[in-house]
Order: C-alpha cells, then sequence, then structure tokens
C-alpha cells in the first residue's frame, strides 16, 4: 500500500536513515542539518529508533565517530554541512582509503568567509577527490529515496566506500513536500542487515590503517579508483532492484529533459534543475531547441553517459554553484573533460546561486541566450562566467 | 597473575622501532594485561609507524590506526558500535602518544571522557613528538631541548613546565586516572588491569623514555625511567573519585641533576655556570612533585 506524506525534507531524510537501521549515529549541529540530528535523537529518546547516538563534540569527532563503528562492522550514519563538512574533510578521507562504508547527509551550505547560512555548493563539491561517493538530489522525495540506495551503494563487497547524499540546505531541508514513502518490509528486502567481510573482531585480528610504502601506495589508490569506476555500474544495478522492490524510480548517474537532440544541453545540479525544467519549457515554447542533464551523480564522475547525450550539441553551458577559485566551476570542468578532443558542442561555464542568491527562470534564459550568441558569433568563452554581478560593489 | 612471555605474547617481536624503545616495551606489557578481548587504537606517531608497514603487523589482537587526532573519537564510535552488538565482553583501548594526547586530540579526548565511554585512555609520554624528529609538545619538560625548541644563545630549550594531564583528565570527574612507567612493569600492568575494570573512562599516562629523542644509549632505557621517578619528575599515582588513592613513594631520592646529565636533550645545560643556575628550576618542579603528592 503506498503512503503519501506532506513531509519537511529533514523528516523525508530522517525517516529514510531511521527505516535502514543503523547501529551508530553521530553528529554535530549546524545549521541547516539540524532538524534531521534533532529528529533522530527524539526517534532514539522515544525508543522509536534503537540506535547508538553519539553526541560528538566536534564533526570531527562526529566523522570519527561513525569511522570507527563501521570498523567494528556496523551500519553507520552522520550528517553536515559547510565549516563542518570541511572539518571531517581529514576523516572522509580517511574512511575512503580505509575503506570503510558509511552515510553522510550534506545540507549544502556556502562556506566563510564571508559566513553566510544560505545554500551553495562550495562545502559538497570541495570534497569531490577524497573518494566519496556524491550524489545530489532535486526533491524531497529524491532525498528520501537516494538515502536508502545509499547505505546498498556504501557498503557493497565491490565498492565500499563512504556516500554522501547532498541536498540543498533550506530550499530541500526545511520545504514541505508531498513524500511517498516505502513500507518497512521492502526496505529490508532491498538492505539487509550489514555483514561487512572484515571489520575489528578479536576472533580474528585484522590491523587497519597501515603504513604504505611506495611499493604498494599507488596500488592502494589505484584500487579506490577502481572501486569508483566500478561503482558506477553497481549503482545501476542497486537502482534497478530498488525499483524492483519498492516500486520507486532507482538512483540514475544522470537524468535527461527535454529532446533528445536539443542544439542547446544545460547541465546542473540540485534544487537548482527545477527551476531548469521549468525555464527549459518556457524556452521550447518560443521555439528554441534547449534540453538539460542533471547530474545526479557526480562522484564517481558519470562522463560517458554525459558525452552520450551531447555529442550532437551546438553548446553546454554548465550552472555551478561553487567554483574552484584559480580556476573554474568544479562542474564545467568535468563535463569539459567528459566531452574534450571533440570538436563540438563548445562548453561554457557558468557561476550562479552562491550564498543562496535566488535563480530565477529568466537566469537561466540569460544563461541559454548567451550561450546562443556565443556560438552565433563564434565567440569561445574562457573560464567561468559569473552571473549577474553587481558591478558596483566590485 | 601475569602471563608469562610463552604463554601470551599478544605484541609479537619484528617491529620496527628503535633497540630500547621505551613505548614498544610499554606496549607490550600493556597487552599482557588486556589479553585477547580487545580492540585497540592508536592514532599516528611512533608506535603506529614503527608496527604497521603495509602487510606486515606486530599486532595480535584487532588494532586500528585512524588519524593522529581522533583515536579517542574513534575508539568511542567502536564502543557505541560493539554496545549496539550487544558486545560489551570487548573492550576497546587507546594507546596514543603524548602529542596525540596532550595536543592535538585534546579535544576529541575530552568529549570522549565526558560522555563516559568505558574507554581505558593509555598515553605513552615519550614527551615529544618523536616520529616527526623530536618537536616540542606540551608534554616536553622544562628547558629540554627539541628541533623546534632548541637551545641556544637565547634559549634554555622549553620554555614551560609539563602540561598536567593527569589533572586535566580528573576534571572531567572520570572513574580512574593514574600514572605509570615502563620502569615499573607490574605497577603498569596493575594499573591497566584496573583501569579495564571502570564502568566509564579511564586515563593511564605512561613515561616511556625514547633513547632517540632523549639522548641516551638505548640499554639505558629502564635506568633513566627509574630515574625519572626517583627523581620526582615522573611521579606515578591513582586517582579514584577525585581523590588521590596511592602513590608509588620514592625508594631513594635523587637530584634531578643525575636525570638531566644522563641526556643529551638536557647537555646544554651543564655546559655554563647559567646552565646550571637553570637547573634550579626543574628541582623546583621535582620538589612541588614531592609534596604535593607525599613522595616520600
Ligand atoms: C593532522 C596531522 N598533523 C601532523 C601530523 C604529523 N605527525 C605525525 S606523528 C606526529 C607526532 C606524534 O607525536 P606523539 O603523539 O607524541 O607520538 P610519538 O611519535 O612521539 O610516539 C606528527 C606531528 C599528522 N600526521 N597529522
Ligand atoms: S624515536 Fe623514540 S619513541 Fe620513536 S621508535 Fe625510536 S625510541 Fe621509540
Ligand atoms: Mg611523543
Amino acid at each position: 500500500m503506498k503512503k503519501m506524506e506532506i513531509l519537511e525534507g529533514s523528516m523525508a531524510v530522517t525517516l529514510a536513515v531511521k527505516a535502514c537501521k543503523p547501529g551508530v549515529i553521530s553528529a554535530y549541529p549546524i545549521s541547516p542539518n539540524t532538524h534531521i540530528v534533532g529528529a533522530l535523537a527524539k526517534m532514539v529518546a522515544d525508543g522509536e529508533l534503537d540506535s547508538q547516538y553519539v553526541l560528538s563534540d566536534s564533526e570531527f569527532s562526529a566523522a570519527s565517530i561513525v569511522y570507527g563503528a563501521s570498523a567494528a562492522g556496523v551500519r553507520s550514519y552522520t550528517a553536515s554541512s559547510s565549516q563542518g563538512l570541511l572539518l571531517m574533510t581529514e576523516v572522509i578521507y580517511n574512511a575512503a582509503g580505509t575503506r570503510l562504508p558509511m552515510v553522510l547527509t550534506g545540507t549544502n551550505r556556502s562556506i566563510s568567509a564571508p559566513i553566510s547560512i544560505q545554500v551553495d555548493h562550495q562545502d559538497t563539491l570541495s570534497l569531490r577527490d577524497s573518494g566519496l561517493i556524491q550524489f545530489y538530489v532535486e526533491s524531497a522525495q529524491e532525498a528520501y529515496d537516494m538515502h536508502i540506495q545509499a547505505f546498498r551503494i556504501a557498503e557493497d563487497p565491490d565498492i565500499l566506500l563512504p556516500v554522501m547524499i547532498c541536498m540543498d540546505g533550506w530550499v530541500l531541508t526545511h520545504s514541505y513536500e508531498p513524500v511517498e514513502l516505502i513500507n518497512q518490509k521492502a526496505i529490508d528486502t532491498f538492505l539487509p542487515p550489514y555483514r561487512p567481510r572484515h571489520y575489528l573482531d578479536p576472533e580474528h585480528p585484522l590491523t587497519f590503517g597501515s603504513y604504505a610504502e611506495d611499493n604498494v601506495m599507488m596500488e592502494l589508490k589505484y584500487m579506490i579508483q577502481a572501486a569508483m569506476d566500478r561503482a558506477k555500474g553497481k549503482i545501476g544495478d542497486i537502482s534497478s532492484d530498488f525499483h524492483r522492490i519498492t516500486g520507486h524510480a532507482g538512483a540514475g548517474l544522470i537524468e535527461t529533459y527535454g529532446p533528445e537532440k536539443a542544439d542547446i544541453i544545460l547541465v546542473g545540479m540540485g534544487s537548482l534543475v527545477g527551476t531548469m525544467r521549468e525555464a527549459v519549457d518556457t524556452m521550447r515554447a518560443d521555439g528554441i531547441s534547449v534540453g538539460l542533464i542533471k547530474v545526479c551523480c557526480y562522484r564517481p564522475f558519470p562522463g560517458e553517459a554525459i558525452l552520450g547525450c551531447c555529442r550532437n550539441a551546438e553548446a553546454v553551458a554548465v550552472l555551478d554553484r561553487g567554483s574552484s577559485m584559480g580556476s573554474e566551476g568544479p562542474l564545467s570542468l568535468d563535463v569539459k573533460a567528459a566531452l574534450c578532443n571533440l570538436e563540438r558542442p563548445h562548453i561554457f561555464s557558468f557561476i550562479t546561486g552562491l550564498g543562496g542568491r535566488e535563480i530565477t527562470t529568466e537566469t537561466i534564459q540569460k544563461i541559454t541566450e548567451e550561450t546562443m550568441e556565443a556560438v552565433k558569433s563564434r565567440r569561445i568563452l574562457r573560464g567561468s562566467q559569473w552571473v549577474d554581478l553587481n558591478r558596483s560593489i566590485l | 597473575m601475569i602471563p608469562k612471555t610463552e604463554e601470551q605474547e599478544l605484541f609479537a617481536p619484528g617491529h620496527r622501532a628503535c633497540p630500547g624503545c621505551g613505548e614498544a616495551i610499554a606496549t607490550r606489557w600493556i597487552l599482557k594485561a588486556t589479553g585477547t578481548n580487545v580492540i585497540v587504537v592508536s592514532p599516528t606517531g611512533c608506535l603506529e609507524t614503527f608496527t604497521s608497514p603495509y602487510m606486515f603487523s606486530p599486532w595480535r589482537v584487532p588494532w586500528i590506526h585512524p588519524l593522529f587526532e581522533n583515536g579517542a573519537a574513534v575508539a568511542s564510535g567502536i564502543e557505541a558500535a560493539l554496545r549496539y552488538k550487544g558486545r560489551s565482553d570487548i573492550r576497546v583501548v587507546v594507546i596514543g602518544g603524548d602529542g596525540a594526547t596532550f595536543d592535538i586530540g585534546m579535544g576529541a579526548l575530552s568529549g570522549m571522557f565526558e560522555r563516559g565511554h568505558p574507554v581505558p585512555y593509555i598515553c605513552y609520554d615519550n614527551e615529544a613528538y618523536m616520529n616527526t624528529g623530536i618537536q616540542r609538545c606540551s608534554s616536553t619538560p622544562l628547558l629540554a631541548s627539541t628541533t623546534t625548541q632548541p637551545s641556544g644563545r637565547r634559549s634554555w630549550g622549553k620554555d614551560r613546565p609539563k602540561k598536567n594531564m593527569p589533572a586535566i583528565a580528573m576534571a572531567h570527574d572520570i572513574d580512574y586516572v593514574a600514572t605509570a612507567s615502563v620502569s615499573y612493569p607490574k605497577d603498569l600492568y596493575n594499573k591497566v588491569k584496573k583501569g579495564l575494570t571502570m564502568e566509564g573512562p579511564s586515563y593511564i599516562q605512561v613515561h616511556t623514555p625514547c633513547c632517540t629523542g632523549w639522548g641516551f644509549p638505548p640499554e639505558k632505557t629502564v635506568e633513566i625511567g627509574r630515574l625519572a621517578v626517583n627523581t620526582g619528575l615522573a611521579p606515578l599515582f591513582e586517582m579514584e573519585g577525585g581523590e588521590l588513592t596511592s602513590v608509588h613513594k620514592i625508594e631513594k631520592k635523587a637530584p634531578v641533576d643525575e636525570y638531566l646529565m644522563a641526556q643529551g636533550r638536557f647537555k646544554h645545560l651543564f655546559q655554563s655556570e647559567e646552565g646550571r643556575k637553570e637547573v634550579a628550576k626543574v628541582q623546583r618542579v621535582a620538589e612541588l612533585n614531592i609534596e604535593r603528592l607525599g613522595l616520600l
């Protein structure tokens, strides 16, 4: 029986995490993760969730606590944002390197300074090289479904990496949407209890976290890369399983919208994609050949899938909610790498929506027009275009 | 009963510690006390480096090295996982260096104490960051020369006394705080055993001379450790419920000169009249310990 509820995005995540029965949860409060960590704490306090909830003294410790729990062979979960994610960074690299699965929610928020609690993707993007699998969601429903799949992906013996579900702060964490919930039996069928092959166990003493000399370092790092590569296929299998068992749409690497052979293709991630869909509809009604790619899985990066969708396009415009300072939008760099050595399409990079700045359908139309204009006049725009800067304060 | 070497050697030979390394000897004794039903966490430091070259391990118990500053937090997570699994029969123990404990891991350690995880946190104290090449730590004693606070024309070495870490641990109102020395292995063994009986966290600080970093011949490790105890510079005591419950009385009081002169890290104090005057400051530290703790 289907169960539809109007839920705050944070509550959708909380219910998904609860249904996955993590043995250890640890977190530290930072807006906008607070509703998630508070609701989980209340469930534990009320006896609805049989987890050990460890209140940490920092995000660094929270990540370390779930790392320890994972090493002891227990499913574990944490959530953070912004400064908190940066503070966790060292542990996240370490978890990936030690091949310890865990699930994190990254409630997207900008990075200080200047300090702000509003959304952009600088925080989660900055973890892109760590060995952390990253998904970006567009809605509360996707956040719910992705958290359940995240545990299966992280714990898959062919993957064994941390997985982060990135959801835009406030826009998704604090707004209410209808969410269709999955019954516990189906979730239990999809996600059996975690039974790792290797964990800290006095009966089979193992050494974790060894020192690597140059004779093995390359190989051990390569194995993380290989796990990331394998994950692309595995995510497809897990997603099909999820769909078969629950009836819900499973995880994809990318999602497309609009005509298959559009001249202009827009690329984006997260809640922004909702606005992009609307803009695409409006522009298509005006006769513009435009479509979009939503990047669902940012790491491992689905370069081949993107290449497959862009071969016939004139231009690709990538919208980034963060910047690799001194270079350009990180997502645009990945798209450029995926499409390199092709004569067409040209790829344009746009940086927009930092620190919660609103991205309207007009913003997206403007970006599209600028892209079309550049193509028409055979202008190559190098670097990233920072959209709608207020030049009076520069 | 302390298990005989042949019966239970959980820390195998063949690791890469310097010959005479105090912390290697201490670890061997610590594992005799823990027995096999234990999980050990060691933050980054000499112990981690010399025991874990990939594909080799002297650890005959499950062991994990996470990072430099998160030993206590990782132990907390393991302990929570064991509680979740209903396996509170398995004990989690941290064995970490003074740098990992006094300095960079202090926040995580304070968190573990405050939350009350039943974890004995054992700090092997060699009084500097040895793994990276003998750098100053807040555990470094007054006037010791290190590579980042060396003696020189304008410096006598460490300008501040050693941080009182046992007092900081005790300020968390934890069940048990003790200091030990590798030179008194039975006492060390008993203190680790006691830490393991506690329902909450405990802190055990083990003085472990480091021949390489302190500058003394490797065969003198035990002797130097004993001298430290007998000068009053490394007092051995136990605290429970905030009260001092036992002290190891000094057998034969030694002047600090004897201890300092035996080590390269203090040799600058004996090269001039002024240096010798500085030694009085170290003697005062020893006297204060003797008086406060009733070591005589
Ligand atoms: C975050 C971080 N900072 C610095 C280091 C470099 N480092 C590794 S071990 C170490 C010193 C360890 O000192 P201590 O805990 O006293 O152990 P010892 O080596 O003396 O046994 C340092 C500074 C590191 N690994 N990680
Ligand atoms: S440097 Fe000191 S602590 Fe490190 S292995 Fe050598 S003797 Fe032991
Ligand atoms: Mg040290």
